[in-house]
């Protein structure tokens, strides 16, 4: 029997150059080709094993997230012994959880920690000269096992997560005592408790998987940028946020020359900060290089602080900049708010739906900044002590639990009998107990005797 | 001491796990020896008079599917039959019938007499030994027997202790002899023997009852039968009867608490939670006004009838005091008292999946004495056991049923796997596979491994053929059977509540919706063939339920795949680096067959179960 495709991240969970989102089981090929186009126009479906291909990571959607390299070791040539197809992509956790988030859509669903191994070992794959890449796959996946267990049973998350369950244990206890205490005046099963109970169960599931992306950039934080022409204050906002003097501050225009990378707190947001380079043409190759560099992160940033210098009208390169920025969220940043504005503020208004006057030098107008950071990103009610979901695995946990809710609610609305919203039930509090790492079955047994009088 | 001969299966104790044991193993070809305290207690009901109920009642048909007994025995004395949770779901449907309980002994009791290779005997075993891969069961009048197979089916005998307020005695239940040499030699093979207990109620004498007063309670009709193999059309000949106790039985017990062996802490063993006595009851749901209980008859030949939910071990004056507080019950005469009963059993997680000893080859258990409870709970055991023990000595590979297979698998698998820590009952929650496990499906699911087994006669095996041929084709029909829409079928779905058709519409698509049924169709669905009843049942709830049980099936693939990988028993846990101590220890303990199992394990986790693999396959290298 084939099991099913499974898909996971199997570079480190960093930023880094390259990430590899791996697929394994004998859908590798279609669930590639569902989300890599490429260049060529051949398909995974017809590549031969060890053999690579260049092109595309599509999401539904059609959007381009990141040009990749597919790999395809076909089966049984593989490390699992299955279909095996690599994509890489750059690096870097938003990307390569995109792309997984994107194979999981094409039906792939996230491997358990050192599921890969497993596969590999029940297909007969492993043998003693593999013997030292498994330790490491078994060390990564006791980390994230661990790292998840830690979230999970510490954190808000459980918490959270055990108040869904707790209304579900309720249901389903009741259901269950119903059923197999049929003489012992246990309350009737009411339809509309089951409705209501399967709707709030429903509803917080919903909102703790919406708090998953938001989650995410709490956890991770965005990579952002800080964009804009020389000498325009970049660096002193950097240096404002930072709170030391980080990059370089010089009178001379083009004093910062590689991109420099800090991780900052704003409004409790981290933000992975890179102050380019200016945009500005140049001739100095040192600088050059900076700045194509510069080019490149706004494209892929998550964030660009667009910094203008209010002191002067806007220059051409500030146009440019403003058209570069057209499809990345961005703050406008006009800076120098303590000298006299000549640039043409009704036109930023205009191109940057948030949009800031700020002082990088004293300070002033920060406050403002991390308003308009929340606006943005939607984060005002944002609480991550309610605790979130961390990963790509406790993600499709939730959402198993919240379609097989949705198939009692199904089932219930059908007006079938309540067996079949009862293992909808118990389907949910499964995959939420897989989430929080406990045993369902006995669990509604012990309630049943507790908060029912049964027995003859 | 003398030498009594040797035999292939000795089985200790006629009880309803002793019976299955005893009667699979010599149906198999094995010689056996059933041995009993007391020839009158073969197949004894001493405690409620019935066979069935909810998850029970599962059991018993795939008890029969296999080739068991007690379904037929049940159907033989039958005084009432109800299918429970109709309304509720096909996947909780249960078959419970009042029985006769002397008839059922007496039946089975001479179904063991007739059997080929069996021999039934009465004797209490003292002693048991290991000599190499033969077993020596000695009984207290000195004879000695060798066997290669020994199963203990001991149930409330071994070590049994009753209490009636302050009153203690040992005994076995009824009144018999308990068993009381044999503990010391079963701690002497190094089981670990612990203590439960449960209980019963009284009996009162049915012309001391005011039934005048109380709510009458009919079997249903037509009677379905547990077994395959009853053709002939059953009739209800009984009724029950319920009242509800009060106030003032409330207070009578609340009073006399002190006076209970439970609360006083005479008894240390653990009684069933399922199963409380009244005081229980009345002490854990202190606000509760008043609790059912149903008044049986134990039967046809008997004036005993039983208060079901009475169970009490009460000193006896007390008893009477409560008994008497309840409608109908003021003048009742009791003729047997409650009583509370205290046992031996071992730790199911020392017994493999066949219910063989992992550390005692050859040795198995079954019932009570595996802490289970229940008639059903037991024959199921004793079955599996029978059926292994023979296997086993026959060289043949052991018959393991799955969760995914029976509710007699997920009683063995949370037996053996998840351990127990009260006697445990057969639930249909226990189940996370309940709607494909349903009991009207029993013959599909298990019939074929019964045949295959040797259990199931050649006329059973093609009837059960002809069933299968039929359902086939009572699936393509109503694939294949369009009815335009006419006044006649709209008239017909509108009277159900389900929208009328304007084009063409398949039988399977209206049988589909839970508004309908094959009843309801009658009118139109003129081609329907004549076929037993249930094949219609079976096929209407396979269309309604269908995507529910699709996902049940895809979750079944998913568990039998890991279920595939075995671990092998000698793995010494503690030495696997990476496994967190608590998952070795209860790994350890357990000894799962296989990974799927050792995922089941409170307190090993999927991490846990990685490090598992990996170690196994290097492992696999160096061996």
């Amino acid at each position: 029997m084939q099991e099913k495709t499974i898909a996971a991240i199997s570079t480190a969970q960093a930023p880094g150059g390259i990430g590899i989102v791996r697929l394994s089981g004998k859908d590798s090929r279609e669930i590639a080709d569902r989300i890599f186009h490429s260049k060529s126009g051949k398909r995974a479906a017809q590549m031969k094993g060890y053999t690579a291909s260049f092109g595309a990571v599509y999401s539904q959607d059609g959007e381009k997230l990141d040009d990749a390299v597919l790999l395809l070791f076909a089966a049984p040539k593989s490390y699992t012994g299955e279909d095996v197809v690599e994509i890489s992509c750059h690096g870097g956790l938003y990307i390569t959880q995109r792309v997984l988030r994107e194979a999981l859509l094409a039906g792939a669903k996230p491997a358990g920690p050192g599921e890969f191994t497993r596969r590999a070992f029940l297909n007969g794959k492993i043998d003693l000269t593999q013997a030292e890449a498994v330790m490491q796959i078994i060390s990564a996946g006791g980390e994230e096992a661990a790292r998840a267990a830690q979230a999970v049973g510490s954190g808000a998350l459980s918490k959270r997560i055990e108040k869904i369950k707790e209304g579900l244990f309720t249901l389903a206890s009741h259901l269950s005592a119903w059923a197999d205490f049929p003489e012992e005046e246990v309350p009737e099963v009411e339809e509309e408790e089951l409705r209501e109970g399967l709707h709030t169960a429903k509803t917080n599931l919903s909102k703790l998987l919406q708090s998953f992306d938001t989650g995410r950039i709490f956890r991770e934080g965005l990579v952002t940028v800080i964009a804009g022409k020389p000498n325009g204050g970049k660096s002193t906002l950097m240096n404002l946020l930072t709170g030391f003097e980080r990059s370089i501050v010089t009178e001379f225009a083009g004093t910062t020359r590689d991109v420099v990378e800090e991780t900052v707190l704003l409004g409790g947001i981290p933000l992975r900060l890179a102050d380019t380079a200016g945009i500005r043409k140049t001739e100095d190759p040192v600088e050059t290089i900076g700045v194509d560099s510069a080019k490149k992160r706004i494209e892929t940033a998550q964030l660009v602080l667009a910094v203008f210098d209010g002191s002067k009208a806007l220059s051409e390169e500030d146009l440019e900049l403003m058209e570069s920025l057209r499809r990345t969220p961005a703050i406008a940043v006009v800076n120098k708010a303590d000298l006299p504005l000549q640039a043409d503020l009704p036109l930023l208004k205009e191109k940057f739906p948030y949009l800031v006057s700020l002082s990088a030098l004293t300070g002033e107008g920060i406050e403002e900044l991390e308003k308009q950071l929340k606006h943005l990103l939607q984060t005002e009610n944002f609480q991550p002590s309610q605790g979130i979901l961390c990963t790509e695995r406790q993600r499709k946990d939730a959402q198993k639990a919240l379609e097989a809710l949705e198939e009692g609610e199904k089932a219930l609305s059908l007006g079938l009998t309540f067996d079949a919203v009862t293992v909808c039930v118990e389907d949910a509090l499964s995959a939420l107990s897989a989430l929080t790492g406990e045993h369902v079955s006995e669990e509604i047994v012990d309630r049943v005797f507790e908060e029912f009088c049964v027995g003859k | 001491m003398y030498d009594a001969g040797k035999i292939d299966v000795a089985v200790i104790g006629a009880g309803h796990a002793g019976i299955e044991a005893g009667l699979a193993a010599a149906r198999l070809g094995c010689s056996v020896c059933v041995f009993t305290i007391n020839l009158d207690a073969v197949g004894n009901c001493p405690c409620n008079p019935s066979i069935g109920g909810t998850a029970k009642g599962h059991l018993v048909r795939e008890i029969d599917a296999l080739g068991g007994e007690m379904g037929k025995t049940a159907d033989a004395c039958m005084l009432q039959s109800r299918m429970l949770n109709l309304g509720k779901g096909p996947a909780v449907h249960s078959l419970r019938a009042q029985i006769d309980r002397n008839a059922y002994s007496r039946i089975m009791k001479h179904k063991l007499e007739q059997c080929e290779n069996l021999a039934l005997r009465q004797g209490e075993v003292v002693d048991l030994t290991r000599h190499g891969e033969k077993w020596h069961v000695i009984t207290r009048l000195g004879a000695e027997f060798e066997a290669g197979a020994v199963i203990l089916a001991t149930g409330t005998f071994l070590g049994g202790k009753v209490y009636v307020g302050e009153a203690s005695y040992e005994s076995g239940p009824d009144g018999m002899f308990p068993s009381a040499f044999l503990p010391q030699a079963l701690e002497c093979l190094g089981i670990s023997l612990r203590r439960f207990k449960t209980g019963t109620p009284a009996r009162v004498l049915r012309s001391s009852i005011d039934f005048s007063q109380l709510e009458e309670q009919k079997g249903d009709e037509p009677v379905v039968p547990f077994s395959y193999d009853t053709l002939t059309k059953l009739e209800n000949k009984a009724v029950c009867h319920v009242s509800w106790t009060n106030d003032r039985t409330k207070e009578v017990i609340l009073r006399n608490i002190h006076r209970s062996p439970l609360y006083s802490g005479m008894i240390e063993g653990i009684g069933p939670r399922y199963c409380p006595s009244i005081e229980d009851k009345i002490m854990r749901f202190p606000d509760k006004p008043r609790h059912q209980l149903f008044i049986e008859p134990c039967g046809a030949q008997t004036e005993e009838m039983y208060l079901q939910g009475m169970s009490s071990s009460l000193p006896e004056e007390v008893q009477i005091q409560f008994y008497h507080t309840i409608k109908g019950l003021e003048h009742a005469q009791i003729m047997r008292s409650a009583y509370a009963i205290e046992y031996d059993c071992c730790d199911p997680l020392e017994l493999t999946s066949t219910l063989e000893f992992r550390d005692l080859p050859g040795l198995y258990g079954a019932g009570q004495f595996n802490g289970s409870s229940g008639y059903e709970e037991a024959a199921a055991q004793g079955l599996v056991a029978g059926i292994n023990a023979a296997r086993k000595l026959q060289g043949k590979e052991p018959m393991v049923l799955d969760r995914a297979s029976s509710y007699i698998g997920t009683l063995i698998d949370d037996l053996v796997t998840k351990g127990v820590s009260d006697p445990y009952r057969m639930m249909t929650s226990r189940s996370e596979y309940r709607l494909v496990l349903r009991q009207d499906n029993a013959d599909e699911r298990l019939t074929p491994l019964g045949w295959e087994i040797g259990l199931i006669s050649q006329e059973r095996w093609e009837r059960f053929c002809e069933k299968q041929r039929q359902k086939e084709e009572e699936l393509k029909r109503v694939q294949n059977t369009v009815f335009p829409p006419s006044e006649k079928l709209n008239s017909i779905l509108v009277s159900h509540e389900t929208s009328p058709v304007s084009t063409g519409v398949r039988l399977s698509e209206l049988l589909k919706r839970p508004q309908l049924s094959y009843c309801a169709l009658q009118e139109v669905d003129t081609g329907r063939p004549n076929y037993p009843e249930a094949i219609f049942e079976n096929v209407e709830i396979e269309l309604k339920y269908e995507g529910y049980i699709a996902r049940q099936r895809a979750d079944i693939e998913e568990m039998r795949r890991v279920e595939r990988k075995s671990l092998p028993r000698e793995i010494d846990y503690s030495t696997i680096k990476g496994l967190r101590l608590e998952a070795a220890e209860k790994l350890q303990r357990v000894r799962p067959e296989n990974i799927g199992q050792a995922g089941r394990i409170s307190g090993v986790s999927p991490a846990d179960i990685s490090v598992l693999l990996i170690w196994l396959m290097g492992k696999g290298e160096t061996a």
